[in-house]
């Protein structure tokens, strides 16, 4: 716990109080909590995000990145703590809250039954737009989100992605102010994905507000304004990209080598060498991993005589951070 | 109100999307009829033309027919996500449930008129004045409300669409063990009882008085409204509570 305190304080001091102070906040929770019986999944969590801004929390599976998102949406109640959501209390004010806010979950909230046309024109309905409005909107979504052509067909035979972009454009029918996005590109290929990343960079140019949670260190850093990193239920870091990445490993060469007396007389010549944790035969060179600099450090070795097996170049992700700030990786979290 | 409307919008186009909900809605009460009338009725006595003494327990079938449609779609609605994006707007939390309601007693109204029809053209001739026909209509109502609002108890209550389908087969069978198709006093001891005492006896008697020529017994009549006002306040009052739970 202090550990955990005690890194995002560090972090959460400098650029990110003074963005506070200047925006008005969009989002702002203290003290949540919550459990599934005795299993606790929340622990304590302070959220803040400011208008017009992208926060993304960021994840391992079982974090409790879901949780957060459902209790801070009206879906479930918090055993602790309190929230405000577009300047509204979520306990009391819970018709302001919702008419505030859009949510895209984890799992496609479409219905299969109706036709991607229908299915916006049912949001259009229950927000209550007159009919020219809402066929003029739903004509503009559908465009948007390349679905005009299967705009007809039930949208069960549509695929992964395309039922993800209808259910992002059903949120956005009625235009939200606050708009929620649970793990909006997991198990998406890199096209639909980074089509999403599109669509979110433009909502928030609109002056829109994203929450946005994954599980893709890269993700967060491309979109958010500020990322706040979730273990267990407890943030354990929170800052901008730029702060968060300071706190772990940035990027590095990988090199193998194929005798341990190259690995040796490479770790002479390269003196940011480090070793591999498992592997005897790796060492990890950080770099920006440039092909400038990847050269360099080949001609290095080249000068010495020394046999490269194979080199990467590795940029961190997640297990890196997670590594970085709790000591273990996010994989044996999800175990 | 609106919302409820839009919902129910949503249902119909579910509905006729399904084939086999309309078939099991509207025409499996019609063939049953049929069998009932041209195949198996000739066997019985009953003392009047069987058409016009099964008729009356053949439209109560027919309500308790789309039933298991209502308990899938309203277990489908809050097992897939759908229901998650409804929570999360500022709109009328019942409108889901009011218009599964709605369209349960809409639908089985045309399977009524069907099968009315259908009697007709086979030979059931119902003697009814106007006031006994707007009698008839309202327990009609009453009882596609009652049995409508219980469904979406059951819907509600199941873990998956298909248990809740299969939850309703008691509701379906009840009618079989009524003096729908039979009077109650030719069946065996212990059934006879049963068939005596279960809500659809007087419900089906009160219709056959309002239809038929004969009086209405009262304490049918009573009884019918009493049952039919019960069962909706029980399903309605179980539907908003594991709803509740569930949303
Ligand atoms: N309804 C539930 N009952 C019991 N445990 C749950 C329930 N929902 C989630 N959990 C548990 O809570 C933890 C956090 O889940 P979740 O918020 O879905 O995490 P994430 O979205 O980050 O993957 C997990 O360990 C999960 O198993
Ligand atoms: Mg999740």
């Amino acid at each position: 716990m202090s550990a955990a305190v005690s890194a995002a304080c560090q972090v959460g001091g400098g650029a990110g109080a003074e963005a506070h102070r200047m925006t008005s906040s969009a989002i702002t929770a203290s003290g949540l909590r919550k459990a599934y019986k005795d299993k606790v999944v929340l622990d304590g969590l302070d959220l803040e995000v400011a208008a017009g801004t992208v926060f993304s929390l960021l994840g391992p599976n079982g974090a409790g990145k879901t949780t957060t998102v459902n209790v801070l949406t009206t879906l479930m109640k918090a055993d602790a703590g309190t929230i405000r959501v577009a300047g509204h209390d979520v306990a009391t004010e819970t018709k302001a809250v919702r008419a505030a806010i859009g949510v895209t979950g984890q799992f496609a909230a479409v219905d299969e039954l109706l036709t991607g046309q229908e299915n916006l024109q049912l949001m259009a309905d229950l927000k209550g737009l007159d009919s020219g409005q809402s066929r003029r909107i739903i004509g503009d979504l559908l465009e948007q989100f390349d679905l005009t052509e299967s705009a007809q067909k039930l949208s069960t035979t549509y695929s992964g992605g395309m039922r993800r972009k209808l259910d992002l454009a059903m949120t956005l029918v009625g235009k939200p102010k606050i708009i929620f996005l649970d793990e909006p590109t997991t198990g998406l290929d890199p096209r639909s994905r980074r089509t999403m990343w599109d669509i979110i960079r433009q909502l928030v140019a609109e002056g829109t507000t994203i929450f946005l949670t994954t599980q893709y260190l890269d993700e967060a850093d491309r979109l958010a304004d500020k990322i706040a990193v979730l273990d267990q239920g407890k943030l354990v870091a929170e800052g901008t990209p730029a702060e968060l990445k300071r706190q772990i490993p940035g990027s590095h060469v990988r090199f193998r080598f194929t005798e341990v007396a190259e690995f040796d007389a490479a770790l002479r010549v390269l003196p940011d060498a480090t070793r591999d944790a498992e592997d005897d035969l790796i060492l990890h060179v950080p770099s920006d991993g440039g092909a400038k600099s990847v050269r360099s450090l080949l001609d290095q070795l080249d000068a010495h005589s020394i046999d490269v097996d194979e080199f990467s170049v590795h940029t961190p992700d997640l297990d890196d951070v997670f590594l970085a700030l709790t000591g273990r990786t996010s994989t044996k979290v999800e175990a | 109100m609106s919302d409820s409307t839009t919902m129910l919008r949503r249902n119909f186009k579910h509905t006729v999307r399904n084939p086999i909900t309309v078939f099991n809605a509207v025409l499996f009460p019609i063939v049953l009829l049929l069998m009932f009338v041209f195949v198996i009725g000739g066997a019985f006595d009953v003392g009047v033309k069987y058409i016009d003494y099964a008729t009356p327990g053949m439209i109560i079938m027919a309500i308790c027919y789309g039933l298991s449609a209502t308990a899938t779609a309203v277990n489908s609605d809050m097992t897939k996500g759908i229901i998650n994006r409804f929570k999360v707007m500022d709109i009328s939390r019942s409108a889901v449930l009011n218009a599964h309601v709605a369209e349960t007693v809409l639908r089985t109204l045309i399977a009524i008129a069907a099968i009315i029809a259908v009697a007709f053209a086979a030979g059931f001739r119902p003697t009814a004045s106007f006031p006994e026909w707007l009698g008839a209509i309202g327990l009609l109502v009453l009882v596609s409300l009652a049995t409508a609002w219980i469904t979406v108890a059951l819907g509600l209550f199941a873990k998956t669409p298909e248990s809740a389908g299969m939850a309703c087969v008691p509701l379906i069978m009840l009618p079989f063990l009524s003096s729908a198709i039979v009077p109650a006093d030719t069946m065996a001891a212990g059934v006879r009882q049963f068939a005596q005492y279960q809500p659809f006896t007087p419900i089906i008697e009160t219709l056959r008085g309002l239809l038929l020529p004969g009086d209405t017994s009262t304490s049918s009549a009573i009884q019918a409204v009493v049952w039919c006002v019960g069962i909706a306040v029980v399903g309605y009052v179980w539907s908003l509570s594991t709803f509740k739970k569930r949303a």
